[in-house]
């Protein structure tokens, strides 16, 4: 580059910057999960502890908040797959009339603010005098993971060849065998994106399910009750501990995906 | 592809449509009729005139409102601001390091949201590091604070919604021809004329998208200016959830959460014919 040789390095200093403010607020939730605090509330630093860790299941009602959330991530994430994954496939497959609605109709969920979406669905819940529980959570997380599914999968599937599905029944396939064998191992990649994204937004959903969940307490809103009760260090332990499962996870697919690509580059044989 | 998406068509009509059957359905009557119970409960005001939510929600409210659209404007200003250069610097000029610092952008998605915000509150608290610094170089003064102020509501919402804008933006960055860059620069460009009529319109959907991520959420948000902000913080989103939840005034509560939905999505019109893009859909 001519001349901006001063420029761009004060543009990668500043990018550094701002990837630091990024993760600042991570570093102290790492840090203060080894902290004792003086009281009940861990937000003033005051002396090195491994104590929460080596007891990180101490307090019941936080560990019954962590599995609800767990509970209401896999359902509405299982539920969310199906249906987004088949909406993403309809979209991209074929051309129908209302394929614009459609779209429109998935994006709108996205577009809406939590807190309406959240209080209308309380307003519905109220005039059906629903019991509010983890029926009503996993309904509204189903709802707002259908959009997010859908529209990662679709933006994998475009520019897709669909033809392979029709060389493998020409060749004889049923319908179930082309499904198995070429639809899903296309697809599985984009699906497997889609459910960690869903998964990931449920386990930290709580403007919705503030609204949704009665009396029941998911992790998210465990916190926001210790805001005012007690403030314990095993909250950052368990924040932490999601933090590295999901990115051990994250690893494994990453690699998992690099490995089925060299594979299926080894299976075609080169001219 | 479109020879055999038409012979499809013609050989099973109904398939799209029950492919989308469920998901549709769920959207339809857990989003659409939501909403539609919503603005039915926002105008059953037992004893007053149907609009009567309406009067008290524009009346009583409207300081929170303007709050609230003034707060995530800022927001979203800033977060511009820092997210582009840094989007920019991944999508040009990170080479083998891009997936990493990519990760690094979304790796708080990985850290609840709320606990997030707690972190924030320990960092600008009385006595912690943040306010200690800033003493330290005059930039507050003794006894000055951070946490309750307009400053630590708009960093907050600025921080949570920041990857929100650097994701989009960097996707359409990626998506530059980068010989378009060398085009304008073999014909003596400047590196900053290049950027100014090359890269700059063509990231500008991203921009478009970045930017409603961000304001959206953030001008109905509510933990940011309740974690760290006071009572002359409070923006429209505690309000709806304070009388939904707490006081249960349902016809205000619902006046009051249509009115937002109802600004916002005049706003994205507006916008979307000023910068608009078929990107979103």
């Amino acid at each position: 580059m001519r001349g901006g040789r001063l420029g761009t390095r004060i543009l990668d200093g500043y990018a550094m910057l701002v990837l630091g403010y990024l993760f600042l607020p991570i570093l102290v939730i790492i840090l203060y999960s080894f902290n004792k605090p003086a009281g009940k509330f861990n937000f003033v630093w005051k002396s090195f502890s491994l104590e929460a860790w080596t007891d990180p299941f101490r307090y019941p009602a936080l560990v019954d908040a962590m599995i609800l959330s767990l509970r209401v991530a896999a359902v509405s994430t299982l539920v969310a797959i199906i249906f987004g994954a088949l909406i993403a496939l309809a979209l991209c497959r074929y051309r129908f009339r209302g394929s614009g609605p459609v779209s429109l109709l998935l994006v709108l969920p996205l577009t809406t603010p939590e807190v309406v979406l959240g209080s209308s669905l309380l307003a519905l819940f109220l005039d059906f005098n629903a019991r509010s529980g983890f029926g009503t959570v996993v309904i509204a997380h189903i709802m707002f993971s259908v959009s997010y599914v859908a529209l990662t999968v679709r933006a994998r599937l475009r520019g897709f060849d669909w033809t392979l599905e029709e060389a493998a029944m020409d060749l004889g396939a049923t319908p179930f065998r082309v499904f198995r064998k070429v639809t899903l191992p296309l697809i599985a990649p984009g699906i497997a994106a889609a459910a960690m994204l869903a998964f990931a937004l449920s386990l930290d959903d709580f403007v919705i399910t503030l609204f949704t969940a009665g009396s029941k307490v998911t992790y998210p809103l465990y916190v926001y009750g210790a805001r005012r009760a007690a403030f314990p260090p095993h909250i950052n332990v368990l924040a932490t501990a999601i933090l590295v499962t999901s990115l051990l996870v994250l690893g494994a697919t990453v690699v998992w995906q690099q490995r089925t690509l060299r594979q299926r580059a080894a299976a075609v044989p080169l001219p | 592809m479109a020879g055999t998406a038409a012979a499809s068509e013609r050989h099973n009509r109904l398939a799209p449509y029950l492919l989308i059957a469920p998901g549709i359905l769920w959207l339809v009557v857990f989003f659409v009729v939501p909403l539609i119970a919503l603005a039915q409960t926002s105008v059953a005001s037992g004893e007053g005139p149907w609009w009567d939510g309406y009067v008290r929600a524009l009346g009583n409210y409207g300081t929170h409102f303007l709050r609230s659209f003034r707060y995530a404007l800022i927001a979203t200003l800033l977060a511009l601001a820092l997210g582009y250069p840094l989007a920019y610097v991944i999508a040009f000029r990170a080479g083998r390091l891009k997936n990493l610092l990519l990760g690094l952008v979304i790796l708080p998605f990985f850290v609840t949201f709320l606990v997030r915000t707690f972190a924030w509150k320990t960092i600008l608290s009385d006595g912690g590091p943040a306010v200690w610094l800033l003493q330290q170089v005059y930039l507050l003064s003794e006894g000055g604070r951070l946490l309750d102020t307009t400053l630590a509501v708009i960093g907050g919402l600025t921080y949570n919604f920041l990857p929100f804008m650097i994701l989009p933006i960097y996707v359409s960055l990626e998506k530059i021809d980068r010989r378009l860059v060398e085009a304008a620069q073999d014909l003596y460009s400047t590196p900053l004329g290049a950027f100014r009529r090359v890269v700059l319109p063509l990231s500008l959907p991203g921009v478009f998208a970045g930017s409603l991520l961000t304001f959206i959420p953030a001008s109905g948000d509510f933990i940011n200016a309740e974690l760290l902000g006071s009572f002359n913080q409070q923006m429209i989103g505690t309000v709806i959830q304070n009388q939904f939840l707490e006081v249960r005034d349902y016809p205000l509560a619902a006046a009051l959460s249509f009115v937002l939905m109802t600004i916002i999505t005049f706003g994205v019109m507006a916008y979307t014919r000023v910068l608009g893009t078929e990107e979103l859909g």
